[in-house]
């Protein structure tokens, strides 16, 4: 693939146009796409990430929780993408075409990552330190939301990365479906290539996933730097 | 007051953690719960905050039954320090220290202002303020701990083996400090060691728990060392309690004996003539003595004048009101067999030979009971 995105170009002006002209000749819907696309796969991280927090706090509390958390989310995530995208409609009773359905899903899958996530992240506070906080007289909530929380940030958003990067590739299959995102240029390269092969709308595709994986990536490394100053000084102590 | 009346804390499965306890820690005191592992001290102590709640009896604070108040309410009057510090490693030190005055609802400056007040007060710089927890040495952060528990002044504070996880020089200054500290601020104290030594050095009544949470004997230092109520404790207590209970033995009118001595650069000759026994005890300019000189060490020294470098450091000092464990090993380690006592300013006042020593003590032995040193009852 690699070698066709050199060849492209050179090809010139009678065969049909290559990575770069097939982006500016689409690129209204192109950039469509990724708006659609980072929204898809922002959305769901979101609302994944505030379903998990009480889930994940349930099974770090609760000793029957967490093992019934941790094979009903591996259940959960067992399920093709696809197959949850096309059932949706039925259980939400929305139309087949509806982004909501894309946003359930993959909500689901988020879930399934997150809240053991968030039940690792709560009980790795260091016992001394709970002790502490609880002798001191932080009320069980003012402890979760002032001093478990805090410290389980980078655990909850190392599962974040995971989540959010998943997501950036699930979305793409959704264009299955005919939800309007990134995958819908693989749909295009597909059909295009009827005749022979055509990958510039495939290539485009894959470089803005990537591209816009690693930037939804980075904004959260950076909150998490933003959150966590006090794990930054450890290394030159 | 701390009072545990007749206290049970049984464990679902039948374990007994600790068994009818009845105990009081007086008001301004230090109480150490002391023991083997398994005897139910950790609990005892976390029963009056209410981090383990009693199966059956009562702990009161002040006469309250700590039953009635909300835990939380109850512990942000209650100090707690434990033995890795426990900091918020999210937290600055300053932001540690202030945690209890910030959740009783004091403004962020005067709480902030509090707090720095007790670093200092722990003895630390306050440019450590800023710094988080995982900047701070061991030592350090028992301080801050201490700071902590101290800062919105509560009455009580409970401590956990809060110096047990540091070497064994930072913690005699931890325990020294722990001590000034106390005298200053008279706080009421439960605390929980499983050294035998600590509890002696910082108790003013100690509680000795025996495995299954049953007390075995409430004493001062003293008495405990002098009098073990049984085997156990005995054996608790150790070996050599005899010559430790000589460290509650209060000496008062010293029989010492004139000490000639000379002084750091005066000319070797003169020091060579002095020379008692072989040995002549080198002052500094205010008379505060700086080690031994031997008459191999005066022969063989490179300079005509006294220096440091020929003397013989090996004896400790013993202070003109201090006990009589201090004056036997000043008598015991001397390399001239003669222990040197000085005043309280280190100046010194002459010295004391072994046999000097021990018949003091034989005195000690023959005189009513109830003699000085026997501690808080007195």
């Amino acid at each position: 693939m690699i070698a066709a995105l050199g060849r492209i170009p050179a090809q010139g002006g009678q065969s049909p146009p290559g990575l770069l002209g097939y982006f500016s000749a689409h690129r209204t819907e192109v950039l469509h796409w990724l708006w659609w696309h980072a929204w898809l796969s922002v959305l769901p991280v979101l609302i994944g990430l505030v379903v998990s927090l009480p889930l994940g706090y349930l099974a770090s509390r609760r000793r029957w929780a967490y093992p019934a958390l941790v094979s009903v989310s591996g259940l959960l995530y067992t399920i093709p993408s696809l197959a949850l995208f096309v059932a949706m409609p039925s259980i939400l009773g929305t139309k087949i075409l509806d982004p909501v359905n894309v946003v359930v899903a993959l909500s689901i899958y988020t879930v399934a990552l997150l809240a053991r996530v968030v039940a690792d992240g709560l009980g790795a506070v260091p016992e001394d330190v709970a002790q502490a906080a609880t002798a001191m007289g932080y009320t069980p909530l003012q402890r979760l939301a002032k001093v478990d929380l805090p410290l389980a940030v980078p655990v909850i958003t190392a599962g974040l990365r995971v989540a959010v990067v998943a997501n950036v590739s699930l979305v793409a299959i959704a264009a299955t479906i005919g939800v309007p995102e990134l995958g819908q240029l693989f749909t295009n390269g597909f059909q295009l290539s009827s005749t022979g092969p055509y990958y510039p709308p495939i290539v485009l595709g894959i470089v803005l996933c990537v591209v816009l994986a690693l930037v939804l990536d980075l904004v959260i490394v950076l909150v998490n730097r933003a959150l966590t100053p006090w794990r930054r000084t450890e290394a030159h102590r | 007051m701390i009072v545990f009346e007749s206290v049970t804390k049984r464990y679902p499965g039948g374990t007994v953690a600790v068994d009818h306890l009845d105990l009081e820690a007086p008001k301004g005191r230090i109480t150490v719960l002391v023991g083997p592992s398994g005897c139910g001290k950790t609990t005892s102590l976390r029963m009056v905050n209410r981090m383990v709640e009693p199966t059956s009896g009562r702990v009161l604070i002040d006469g309250a039954d700590t039953a009635a108040s909300p835990p939380a309410a109850l512990r942000r009057g209650i100090g707690y320090v434990i033995q890795h510090s426990g900091l918020l490693p999210h937290r600055t030190v300053l932001d540690n220290i202030a945690t209890v005055p910030l959740l009783l609802g004091t403004d962020r400056r005067r709480a902030r202002s509090r707090a720095m007040e007790l670093l200092e007060r722990v003895g630390l710089t306050p440019a450590l303020a800023k710094r988080y927890p995982a900047q701070l040495s061991g030592g350090q952060q028992q301080r801050v701990g201490v700071a902590r528990a101290l800062a919105a002044d509560p009455p009580v504070m409970l401590m956990d083996e809060p110096f047990s996880a540091v070497d064994p020089v930072v913690r005699e200054q931890l325990q020294n400090e722990f001590l000034r500290l106390q005298e200053e601020l008279g706080k009421t104290i439960v605390f929980v060691t499983h050294d035998i030594d600590e509890a002696i050095k910082l108790g003013d009544r100690i509680a000795v728990l025996r495995v299954g949470g049953r007390l075995a004997q409430v004493a001062s230092p003293a008495e405990l060392l002098a009098r073990p109520v049984d085997a156990f404790v005995a054996a608790f207590v150790g070996r050599d309690r005899g010559y430790r209970a000589l460290g509650f033995a209060a000496v008062s009118s010293l029989p010492f004996e004139r000490e000639e001595t000379v002084r750091l650069g005066e000319a070797l000759a003169t020091a060579r003539d002095r020379l008692n026994g072989g040995w002549v005890l080198v002052v500094d300019a205010e008379d505060r003595p700086q080690g031994w000189l031997s008459e191999d060490g005066a022969r063989l020294a490179a300079q005509e004048t006294v220096t440091e470098d020929a003397l013989n450091l090996g004896g400790t000092l013993a202070t003109e009101d201090g006990s009589l464990r201090e004056l036997l090993d000043a008598a015991l380690s001397s390399p001239s067999g003669r222990g040197v006592v000085t005043d309280g300013e280190g100046r010194l006042l002459g010295s004391i030979s072994p046999s000097t020593a021990v018949r003091l003590i034989e005195e000690r032995s023959s005189a009513p009971a109830g003699a000085p040193g026997t501690g808080e009852e007195a």
